[in-house]
């Protein structure tokens, strides 16, 4: 062990209350317990070597701990880049408190690096003073080359910045796999196992989750399993024995409503919502999609619910997935498909026709980076366009987003129920952010989920004055049209992407027609505004002059980055959209309160673009692409800049306020 | 854990009751109707002498035969002057964008087994913008039968040359003559191991009316490729097949169990080649053995392939009838079977299914 410091002290470099408690070890260790209300922890090596799993392990079990939780994976779209380079290390980061937190943390308080790369991809975000944890046999000189270290960063000083503990994490992983019957190189794959073993004991996480897991993962290969969770145990006590680390940390369970909660990523809450909403609507779900980064994950959770009726078709290109969830619709499923920014792209056709034909469909799209292949693996709010207008004609769609992963789930079932209730396609923005990451989610009751059976009356009588039925009849409150199913006798009809008549919905190239029905369309998607909530303001204070707006996944960083305005003694209202077409009734009247509108968005100002266009609002817009969420402290910057602008607040007794600090500089317990 | 009562699971799904209710209330089946009674009331619309109206008409006038109630009927058509055809039909239809009628028509013949799916689609549609539908639905074996209507031109949009089209075709696109080798429909069908393919003629209307019949019944997908008279961009397309002094002579009708001896006085027979391949002969020249006794129900579709070939692009040597009928299992069947199977231990619970995984509860 080659650690530049023996003993790691409570760390705070983030900002996190630390209170220290000494306890006693075995073997005559004097062991502290250090008390923290929060902890961001980065894992981060070789794409091959496990880290996802590894994060998601200490998710799991953090989240059965009960502390509040956000994550964010984040990995290269090369399944496997060469070993030991910079495009091949891929990392987890989680914030874990005993609050709740919005976000996955700015920056870690501990990086775990098992090599070189690993440490110099990420060691820049380590603010000092941080803990740093390396794999110290990995840092061979053939491995130090690979990334350009001329010296060995563990011997030549420049980590004296930070606590390093240097740790042989791979040797001691194949010393306590000796007697395995594996060989060197299996036996060296459990090291993410020995180092998830280290931290569940340094942040005292409970075991028993991560061997009932690896038993249940490696049932058929029980030796592997067995080393495994050897290699477990064996990180778990060498924290509890060795020296080199001699305080452990302990963060409280986080209040949270009462109830029974699990831990849920956004695409596997959104596909249980998509279930959910075949289930509480009667229908089968239909499932047409094609393989594509990061929407997958929710056409394989579906593939496994065949029980509940679900059907999953692996098309052969995106236009396909989406026909034949168009044509499930028109057999009376509910047509769903899924995929990112460049399937959508390829969809559009498809969604067109769905406006014309007034049928029902689910569209999700996971927005990643782009344009083009992008970023397939990094998150990106740019499809909001696209969403809103990438389509020929006057084709306008429902939009909506989530803003969590949990949200996911409620976002799919008020999705369904927009396109059963308007019989239009619906579009539904998640994003990779979402996708991936993961929180801990309360299990709603299904009894209590919207009731969508009466979104769904198939016409089974003519509703022509002559006896004849009239597809393009409509509900006079939701301009939904008559909507029959194949099989039923009489109602015969045909519909398709030529402009349709009027009631008949027989071709027409009527001039005064097409004016009508165009307008009509756009009326029927204007109107699904008398069903959704007012505009959701967050102002604890109720008269702020600034007002931050966001859409999807910037919930969590701009939600902490308002924490961290209004702890330094500033206001500032948040506003989030669930609708962005159509937008709730009031929202022009909402921002109109403000004097300035700040619109943080992980694209170029799509959403800005928009309010200003409907809201003659000179909406500020805060942009960044980096593939990542933002930070809530650069938030804050802006937020406090505008403030600032914004002038003193005469409404507001300012010597009552709290002295002014720095919101950028607060505490990141308000992350 | 307590599983909720959705109240749901036992009632009848809104698609179960509307397809109960069309049972009750089902109008007379296709066999007590008239070919006028799926006429609809629109205007049909395809230029006079087009190809198109004798396959209406003969597609109207076999369907009561098949005994197949109008409304359990879907047509689905792409873009071009084919796919015009599910308006005239008194049946459920969707008339589709180009190309993806066999995705749309798939996911329809996936969720609903208990109706009757149809596709007519045309040359262009079908092969060129619509190429990998077609192909994957023909892998897959869903169950629906595809009219490929051919015409060997792009009609619609006024006379371009088609993925059917011969080499060095001059048309408005190729005032030069077009470079491209064109598709044979079938062999490209048998090559993506469709189950069932045949090929008819528009104006023979017993000889249609037989491949549509067998194509129908089939389970699975079914291709026919109708060769259809574009009377105004390529009139006379298939003149040496129809004309009664030059058609007998180079149409190759395919009769299941039958050897393949065609032509006037039936001189020309088909006969087995090297390297699997047939070849044409005179029949007075070989031995009776020799000739090729027609089998569409050979597993392996080399056979059928070998006679896909025969033709050259100019349509000399054109099998008629049905090249292939085999039997597999049909995609919509299997489907349906794995939810049997995944029910078997009950239907979904979605309580259960939300509580599902690691869970924890937090006290009050």
């Amino acid at each position: 062990m080659t650690g530049t410091n023996p003993t790691v002290a409570p760390s705070s470099s983030n900002g996190a209350l630390a209170t220290s408690v000494s306890t006693s070890a075995p073997g005559g260790l004097v062991k502290s317990v250090v008390e923290l209300d929060r902890v961001v922890i980065r894992l981060a090596g070789d794409s091959g070597d496990g880290m996802q799993l590894t994060g998601n392990r200490f998710t799991s079990e953090t989240a059965s701990f009960g502390n509040d939780l956000k994550t964010l994976p984040n990995f290269p779209a090369e399944i496997r880049a060469p070993t030991g380079t910079l495009p091949g290390v891929s990392s987890f980061q989680l914030q874990f408190a005993d609050h709740d937190v919005m976000t996955p943390g700015d920056a870690p308080d501990v990086l775990v690096a098992m090599n070189p790369a690993a440490l110099k991809a990420n060691l820049a975000e380590l603010p000092g003073g941080g803990l740093l944890i390396l794999d110290s046999d990995e840092f061979t000189p053939r491995n130090l080359a690979k990334v350009g270290y001329a010296t060995n960063p563990i011997e030549d000083g420049s980590l004296e910045g930070w606590q390093t503990v240097s740790v042989p994490l791979t040797s001691m992983t194949t010393d306590a796999l000796k007697d395995s019957g594996l060989g060197k190189k299996e036996a060296e794959r459990s090291k993410n196992m020995f180092t998830l073993g280290l931290l569940s004991w340094m942040y005292h996480r409970p075991t028993e989750g991560t061997i009932r897991f690896l038993e249940r993962q490696f049932r058929r290969k029980p030796e592997i399993a067995a080393a495994n969770i050897a290699a477990f145990r064996a990180g778990y006590n060498y924290g509890d024995t060795t020296e080199a680390f001699a305080v452990s940390y302990e963060i409280k369970p986080a209040p949270m409503k009462p109830g029974r909660y699990r831990n849920i990523s956004g695409n596997q809450a959104l596909a249980l919502g998509l279930v959910a909403a075949g289930q509480r609507s009667g229908l089968p779900v239909f499932l047409g999609a094609y393989p594509i980064t990061p929407a997958s994950d929710i056409l394989h959770e579906l593939s496994r619910h065949k029980s509940f009726g679900v059907r999953t078709f692996q098309a052969e290109d995106e236009i396909a997935g989406i026909g034949a969830a168009l044509g499930a619709s028109f057999g009376g499923a509910l047509g769903i498909t899924t995929t990112s920014g460049p399937g959508v792209a390829l969809k559009a056709e498809t969604i067109g026709l769905a406006v014309m034909t007034e049928l029902p469909l689910v569209i999700v799209d996971v927005q990643r980076g782009g344009p083009s292949t992008g970023l397939p693996t990094k998150t990106e709010q740019s499809d909001l366009l696209q969403a809103m207008f990438g389509r020929n004609g006057e084709a306008p769609v429902p939009v909506i987003a989530p803003r969590s992963p949990g949200d996911c789930f409620d976002a799919a079932v008020e999705a369904a129920r927009i396109a059963l209730t308007y019989r239009t396609p619906v579009m539904l923005l998640s994003d990779g952010y979402l996708a991936n990451g993961a929180e801990p989610w309360a299990i709603p009751d299904a009894d209590s989920l919207p009731d969508l059976t009466t979104a769904v009356a198939f016409a089974t009588e003519p509703n022509g004055e002559d006896g004849e039925f009239l597809p393009y009849l409509r509900d006079e409150e939701t301009l939904a049209r008559a909507w029959a199913i194949p099989g039923t006798a009489g109602m015969q009809h045909r519909i398709g992407g030529l402009e349709k008549a009027d009631r008949t919905g027989n071709i027409s190239y009527d001039p005064a027609n097409h004016d009508f029905m165009t307008r009509t369309r756009q009326a029927k998607i204007d109107g699904i505004a008398a069903t959704i909530p007012p505009t959701d303001v967050e102002d604890p204070d109720g008269d702020a002059r600034v007002a931050v707006i966001g859409w999807g996944s910037t919930y969590g960083p701009i939600g902490a980055a308002c924490r961290r305005i209004r702890s330094s003694g500033r206001k500032v209202a948040q506003i989030h959209l669930r609708h962005i077409n159509p937008f709730p009734a009031d929202l022009g009247e909402v921002l109109a309160r403000y004097d300035r509108v700040i619109c943080p968005e992980m694209n170029l100002g799509q959403l800005a673009l928009l309010l200003r266009a409907k809201y003659l609002v000179d909406v500020q817009s805060h942009t960044q692409v980096r593939g990542m969420p933002f930070r809530s402290a650069e938030l804050a910057a802006v937020i406090q800049d505008a403030i600032d602008i914004a002038g003193p607040d005469t409404t507001a007794p300012d010597t009552t306020a709290p002295a002014a600090v720095d919101p950028v500089a607060v505490n990141g317990a308000l992350q | 854990m307590t599983t909720v009562e959705l109240g749901m699971p036992d009632a009848p799904t809104p698609i179960d009751a509307a397809i109960a209710r069309s049972l009750e209330q089902h109008g007379p089946k296709l066999t007590e109707l008239k070919g006028k009674d799926f006429k609809t009331d629109q205007e049909v619309r395809w230029c006079p002498g087009c190809g198109d109206y004798v396959i209406l008409n003969a597609v109207q006038s076999f369907l009561p035969s098949l005994g197949i109630a109008r409304e359990d009927m879907v047509i689905v058509s792409g873009i071009g002057c084919s796919s015009r055809f599910p308006y005239y039909m008194n049946t459920y239809g969707m008339h589709s964008i180009h190309g993806r009628a066999p995705a749309i028509a798939t996911g329809l013949a996936a969720s609903r087994p208990d109706l009757s799916v149809w596709v007519v689609t045309g040359d262009g549609d079908a092969l060129s913008i619509g190429g990998n539908h077609l192909i994957h639905a023909l892998r897959r074996n869903v169950n629906m039968t595809i009219l490929l209507f051919n015409n060997r031109i792009y009609g619609l949009t006024k006379g371009q040359y088609s993925p059917t089209s011969e080499v060095g075709k001059v048309t408005k696109s190729t005032p030069m003559g077009s470079l491209d080798h064109p598709f044979n429909p079938v062999s490209l069908a048998l090559g993506a191991d469709a189950t069932f393919v045949g090929r008819a003629m528009d104006s023979d209307r017993k000889g249609l009316t037989d491949v549509l019949r067998q194509a129908a019944e089939h389970q699975g997908t079914s291709l026919v490729e109708i060769y259809q008279n574009c009377n105004i961009f390529n009139d006379g397309a298939f003149e040496l097949l129809k004309d009664p002094a030059t058609g007998p002579m180079w149409t190759i009708p395919l009769e299941h169990g039958k050897p393949l001896v065609f032509g006037p006085d039936g001189a020309s027979c088909v006969v087995r080649e090297d390297f699997g391949g047939l070849r044409i002969a005179e029949t007075n020249q070989v031995d009776a053995s020799e000739i090729v006794v027609h089998d569409a129900t050979r597993e392996d579709p080399s056979y059928a392939f070998a006679l896909s070939r025969l033709s050259s692009q100019d349509l000399r040597y054109t099998p008629m009838g049905v090249f292939r009928k085999v039997r597999k299992p049909s995609y919509e069947a299997m489907m349906a079977e794995q939810l049997d199977e995944a029910r078997l231990q009950g239907a979904g619970d979605l309580a259960e299914l939300l509580a599902g995984g690691d869970t924890w509860e937090v006290k009050a």
